[in-house]
């Protein structure tokens, strides 16, 4: 059976179920406000989120590479693109814009002006140090971890602690060679 | 000029203003959120009734949020003040914008003492009244319940209840799985029982 193209994001996220957003948004913010009860450091808070955002990523990853039909990427900039542009729609309903790559094109920078996560959400004096959507750094992190590439993820900007935009630091350590669970000359 | 440069930057976040609410996330960012959400509950609970008070805990903390942002921009602000008003905002509005559909059907419902617990809703209809106080929503295909688990309509309970306490109806809200003749999948309740004060109000306005 020959190939099926790449979707874009537009189309896949046309023909996924959709819920309404701020049934999202409030959900995530019921998670966060259990979990500052629970843990009420915020950096305890912060590696939380990232777990949970790691163990959806692990499954997110499975669903996005069957939804979309992306082919194999060819390098790191590619694989940014298709996030920015194909995974952020597809789930989230945004674009990300991709910005920043450094010399040797192992990190960059994704962007996000419109983040459904954060809607009616201020943070109080108490928790100026909390990363509220660390759960996508998770998230990425995870996905990108089930195709060999370990990566590290931190926040640059955050719109909640005062900037412009929400912007993800993505930094490729190192892409992890697929591992075959059998020898080929048994 | 329209269209040039960042979005304004707004100091305070009451000031932003208000989208129209069409906005939509996939279906499995929602299922993905929400089954963290029960997973990390479930390392904290011992068992499962405590689990389903913590679900519980955490829609009622949407169900208060949502009706400040219905209230506000569905209704212009008008405050619901008796029990069929605010029934009816619940399974129409509350019920289509979160879930994006009417309730199937909402049964003022009637239960006799004894039946209270996980019966057939066929049987109990057909029975004498006694309860007044209790109403039930009752919802075929409950869209939390897609994840499979029994206790995720403990969830939308609570945001039922969080729903009704801001609104000033306090009462207890419990989501029961009632199986049907001739269907797979069990329906899912949600049993609304008011307090004394609101029956007793709702007597005094008549």
């Amino acid at each position: 059976m020959a190939p099926l193209a790449p979707r874009s994001g537009d189309a896949v996220f046309a023909s996924v179920e959709r819920v309404n957003a701020e049934l999202f948004t409030l959900t995530y913010g019921a998670i966060v406000r259990q979990l500052i009860t629970d843990l009420e450091e915020v950096e305890e808070v912060n590696k939380q989120l990232d777990q949970m955002g790691y163990n959806i990523g692990v499954r997110l990853i499975d669903e996005f590479l069957a939804k979309s039909n992306v082919s194999r990427c060819v390098d790191f900039k590619e694989t940014a693109e298709v996030i920015a542009k194909v995974g952020f729609k597809m789930f989230l309903g945004v674009t990300a814009t991709v910005i920043n790559w450094d010399a040797e094109g192992t990190s960059c920078s994704l962007v996000l002006e419109d983040n459904p996560l954060v809607d009616f959400v201020e943070l109080p004096d108490t928790c100026q140090g909390l990363s509220y959507c660390n759960i996508l750094s998770g998230v990425i992190r995870g996905a990108l971890e089930m195709v060999s590439m370990k990566t590290e993820i931190t926040w640059v900007r955050d719109m909640l602690q005062g900037d412009d935009a929400y912007e993800l630091r993505v930094k490729l350590l190192k892409q992890v060679p697929e591992e075959y669970p059998y020898k080929d000359d048994d | 000029m329209i269209g040039v440069g960042k979005a304004k930057q707004y100091a305070n976040v009451l000031d932003k203003p208000l989208s129209r609410g069409r906005q939509e996330v996939s279906l499995s960012a929602f299922a993905f959120l929400f089954s963290e959400l029960v997973q990390y509950n479930q390392t904290q609970v011992d068992n499962i009734a405590e689990l389903e008070r913590r679900l519980e805990d955490a829609g009622y903390a949407v169900g208060a949020r949502v009706l400040e942002l219905l209230c506000h921009r569905e209704k212009g602000n008008r405050r619901e003040t008796r029990l069929l008003g605010i029934l009816s905002f619940i399974h129409s509005t509350v019920w289509k914008v979160l879930f994006g559909k009417v309730v199937y059907l909402i049964t003022f419902c009637i239960w006799k003492d004894n039946l209270y617990q996980k019966r057939y809703v066929a049987d109990s209809l057909e029975k004498g009244t006694e309860h007044e106080d209790e109403y039930m929503i009752s919802e075929k295909e409950l869209l939390v319940n897609h994840m499979g688990a029994f206790n995720c309509g403990a969830f939308v309970a609570g945001i039922v209840r969080g729903v009704l306490d801001s609104a000033g109806f306090p009462a207890v809200v419990t989501a029961h799985f009632v199986p049907i003749e001739g269907q797979q999948r069990p329906r899912t309740t949600i049993l609304i029982k008011f307090a004394e004060e609101v029956l007793r109000r709702e007597a005094r306005l008549g």
